[in-house]
């Protein structure tokens, strides 16, 4: 479960500040994230994976409040327990669909790369229909493709929370809704919460709950 | 660390053009250094060792660095000729056993060493095919020399003329292959050697040609006949190869003391002998000059390295520009994958990730431009010293 409660937090030399007096994501829970541009979708993402630190209240993720980790203990945390996903995929155009869905085993010690692992890689590229692009760079890659692994990337280490920043505001809507189903499917197969930053309306029917950040702030 | 390799590696394959510019960029600036301080380390040591090996040289008064580059590795003009006189009377001083060395005509641009038998003994050169000097006419190569002109015991090798304009001029000598030698790693390598008496043939100072003395001569090429002296025109037939049959017919004008040679190699009995000798040609009225070659030589060398300096300081320049020039590429580097160290950090990298995987980066680049610049150097240096 994630509990937020008398959240404060503003950005230095900003007019900007972030509120939120209590907000819960229950385990295996969908939520949508929505509010206007500028309302604090993704600092709240952000703070939640400990990459900000809040000004006042407390954050806790499970049973860690990764404000209290150092920042070696917020790093770990991160790969081991969230998966990230980013509007704009963010993966690395050096590597392949399969090193980029391994990526976060090759950058953290807390994750150890082993030969099952690279199976359950080559197990979700075959589920989201990744499994013909395995060895092509994101630059062969259509949008829907990337965003699929940009999904496979956040689900490999099966972590107990995936927070989404818009994953689907660049894509159309066929593979809006592929990329929405491959990630709900794999939630719900991992009993994985889901956070969810969007601003598509429409897609509120398929999360179990939807806060909008402007009023919860008020 | 292995994924950090893994990570640097998969990104220096997908920039390999920007890869490539940087690595032939490091690798050039260490190319130059590397070579220009192998050549010199080597031609050094192979310079020393051969005047280490020969403690004295003698010759007529001029440069010392002429006569020392000409006795030592048969380079360079020739210096002003001494007559067998000298060499005799060097010898007469009791203090040095004299080896004369006349090197003055080539045979298909290699060198040729009119010299003793006694130049093998003191340079413990050995032969590795064939026979040693028997005869006039006679010729000896070095390993490098026998390879390069393709010649084996039993074949001819022809002189050069020493100036295809002088018509009056000597004549070429066809000299024969006796034997090759050991390969020595030194100037003898390249040479021909032949007695002293064959250089003075291919110099015209001794000749074979028709009998002009019987009365079965050809009257047409006698211009005169006295009680003691033929005199022939220029009809007669002047031989260009010694062979059994017409070895008789050759002969030496003039003295032969007054013969010339080039240089001479004086081996003193002891140290002090050697001194001595120094000492009895280093008056004004001498006409000889005897110089310890070790010194002349460091002494050139001394010149070699103050222009190496110049080399030095401007590899340390073409350095600092160099290291320059990559703390930019670096910088503008980090600012064009931002966004990819934001990607890594987000996702949940370790502590120094980034430092980790430039610095590897780096030390794959600066490892390669490295073996490829030592790699280059080492050809270099090899063709180098081949040519």
């Amino acid at each position: 479960m994630i509990t937020i409660e008398q959240l404060t937090f503003h950005y230095r030399d900003s007019t900007f500040a972030l509120r939120v007096p209590r907000l819960l994501v229950a385990d295996g829970e969908r939520v949508a994230l929505v509010g206007p541009s500028g309302s604090g979708k993704t600092t709240l993402l952000h703070l939640i994976a400990g990459i900000l630190l809040p000004d006042q209240g407390t954050i806790r993720v499970g049973e860690t409040e990764p404000a209290r980790l150092s920042d070696a203990g917020r790093r770990a945390f991160r790969i081991a327990t969230l998966g990230l996903v980013f509007q704009d995929f963010q993966l690395l155009e050096c590597l392949d669909v399969l090193e980029n869905i391994l990526l976060p085993y090759r950058i953290n010690p807390a994750l150890k790369l082993t030969d099952g692992v690279r199976q359950h890689a080559v197990q979700l590229a075959r589920e989201t229909g990744l499994e013909p692009r395995l060895r092509h760079r994101p630059g062969r890659l259509s949008q829907g493709e990337k965003q699929r692994t940009a999904l496979c990337r956040a689900l490999i280490t099966a972590p107990r929370y995936v927070l989404a920043d818009e994953p689907t505001g660049n894509l159309d809507p066929a593979a809006k809704q592929r990329a929405l189903d491959v990630l709900f499917d794999q939630c719900a197969r991992g009993q994985t919460s889901l956070l969810m930053v969007t601003h598509d309306l429409s897609l509120l029917g398929r999360f179990d709950q939807s806060i909008d950040l402007a009023e919860v702030s008020r | 660390m292995k994924h950090v390799w893994f990570l640097a590696w998969q990104s220096l394959r997908f920039n390999r053009l920007q890869s490539a510019i940087l690595i032939i960029g490091l690798a050039v600036p260490l190319y130059l250094p590397l070579t220009v301080n192998g050549l010199v380390s080597r031609y050094q040591a192979g310079l020393l060792q051969r005047a280490v090996t020969t403690p004295l040289v003698a010759g007529g008064l001029g440069s010392r660095f002429d006569l020392v580059l000409h006795a030592l590795y048969f380079r360079g003009s020739v210096p002003r000729l001494l007559r067998m006189a000298d060499v005799e009377a060097m010898r007469a001083t009791g203090y040095a056993a004299p080896i004369p060395l006349y090197v003055r005509y080539t045979a298909r641009h290699a060198p040729i060493i009119g010299t003793t038998l006694d130049y093998f003994t003191f340079r413990h050169l050995r032969l590795a095919r064939g026979e040693q000097l028997l005869e006039l006419g006679d010729c000896v190569l070095g390993a490098e020399a026998a390879a390069s002109l393709g010649l084996a015991p039993g074949d001819r090798l022809m002189t050069d003329p020493e100036n295809v304009f002088d018509i009056a001029g000597s004549y070429p000598v066809k000299l024969r292959v006796m034997g090759v030698l050991e390969a020595t790693g030194t100037p003898d390598d390249r040479a021909v050697f032949v007695d002293l008496k064959t250089t003075w043939l291919i110099g015209g100072l001794a000749h074979g040609h028709t009998d002009v003395t019987s009365t079965n001569t050809d009257a047409s090429v006698v211009l005169e006949r006295g009680a003691s002296n033929v005199t022939a025109n220029a009809a007669l037939v002047e031989f260009t190869e010694v062979t059994p049959t017409n070895i008789t017919s050759f002969h030496f004008h003039g003295e032969p003391a007054d013969f010339p040679v080039s240089a001479v190699i004086p081996v003193p009995k002891d140290e002090k002998s050697a001194t001595l000798l120094r000492g009895r040609y280093q008056g004004p009225e001498a006409t000889v000059q005897i110089l310890a070659a070790r010194s002349v030589v460091e002494e050139l060398l001394g010149l070699v390295f103050r222009i190496k300096r110049f080399f030095d300081a401007n590899a340390a320049l073409v350095g600092v520009a160099t290291a320059l020039f990559l703390v930019l590429v670096v910088l503008l580097s980090l600012r064009l994958r931002r966004p990819e160290m934001e990607t890594l950090f987000r996702v949940g990298c370790a502590r120094g990730l980034m430092a980790r995987l430039m610095a590897a980066e780096l030390a794959a680049i600066g490892a390669v431009s490295l073996a490829l610049a030592v790699a280059g150097a080492a050809v270099t240096i090899a063709l180098v010293s081949l040519w």
